[in-house]
């Protein structure tokens, strides 16, 4: 299924978001997530089904003001 | 100074954007002598993994974080922001920003409102950077918000103490809330100025950052800050028009 992983359409066989990152090799790492805008979760995110069309939101910490 | 029952040694909160290196950063924290600095979210790539090692960066500092919401001109984005930012950096505090238009900046204080509410009732602890309006003020310390952050200018425009005014009024108006003035700060004087008309602190980022030696700007800022604050404590005099001789007058020679 086609989604769209910040911004950029990624191609996935991956069923749920924790299985998308690691395939996205974001395992071990410091990240927070949002799907289509709600935030989800460490603790959903292997529940989490992902559909064709979503919209994930991957994001680490930042320098900020 | 207090804020949400946590004690903070410094007045001073620093911004970690924008600074050559990430050794300048960490060198230009301690010269500030801050206890908290501001940190945002960001997408991160799985291969680059760029926010890992600033992550790390700002924990071996052994500083309080306080997470931004930058870049949300919504109050859905602003609340998923939060919540993603709770969960990273492990804190309830927040700085909400929810921008209002691109050029200035400036919050869109109806949207600011809306998801302070929001945030408070979930837990967190809201610092609002706001305008100096008032009405828009009285709105978020009723909404849960038990510090206010008015700018003094534009981010990043360096301007100064844009409403003198209106930030005086803001002081008088909320005298047992904190108050930090956030973002405009360009130079220690600055600082010193907001320092003097009783704000409790001072949150800046780019002044220090863009600076040609940001290490010894933070130094600079630190010191202004406390000379600010310690000049509010000791009262100061009251201008006045006329000259008045600081000499005594009387026994001066040649007079008769």
């Amino acid at each position: 299924m086609k989604i769209i992983v910040n911004g950029k359409p990624v191609e996935t066989g991956a069923q749920s978001l924790a299985a998308l990152l690691e395939e996205l090799g974001y395992g071990g790492v410091v990240v927070a997530t949002a799907v289509n805008g709600d935030f989800t979760p460490v603790a959903r995110r292997a529940e989490t089904e992902l559909k064709d069309g979503d919209q994930i939101e991957v994001l680490a910490p930042m320098q900020g003001g | 100074m207090e804020v949400y029952g946590t004690k903070l040694t410094s007045r001073l909160l620093l911004g970690t954007s924008q600074y050559p290196s990430p050794a300048i950063l960490a060198d230009a924290v301690k010269a500030a002598g801050s206890d908290v600095v501001t940190v945002s979210l960001r997408r991160e790539s799985g291969v680059e993994r760029a926010g890992q090692g600033f992550w790390s960066l700002i924990r071996s500092l052994g500083v309080k974080v306080l997470p931004n919401t930058a870049g949300c001109h919504t109050v859905k984005e602003a609340v998923a922001t939060a919540q993603m930012a709770r969960e990273v950096f492990g804190t309830p505090w927040i700085k909400l920003e929810v921008i209002g238009n691109h050029d200035t900046l400036q919050p869109d204080p109806f949207a600011l409102v809306e998801a302070a509410g929001i945030l408070t009732r979930d837990g967190f602890q809201v610092f609002p950077y706001t305008t100096d309006d008032l009405i828009v003020a009285e709105k978020l310390v009723e909404a849960g918000c038990q510090v206010l952050m008015p700018w003094g200018a534009p981010i990043g425009s360096g301007k100064g103490l844009n409403n003198r005014f209106a930030l005086r009024s803001m002081r008088a108006h909320f005298p047992d809330v904190p108050l930090v003035v956030d973002a405009g700060i360009g130079l220690p004087s600055h600082a010193a100025d907001a320092m003097e008309l009783g704000y409790d602190a001072i949150l800046l980022n780019t002044a220090v950052a863009k600076a040609g030696d940001p290490v010894r700007m933070a130094e600079a800022f630190r010191h202004a800050v406390e000379a600010g604050r310690l000049a509010f404590e000791a009262d100061p005099m009251e201008p006045r028009d006329m000259a008045a001789p600081s000499t005594p007058v009387l026994g001066t020679a040649f007079r008769s």
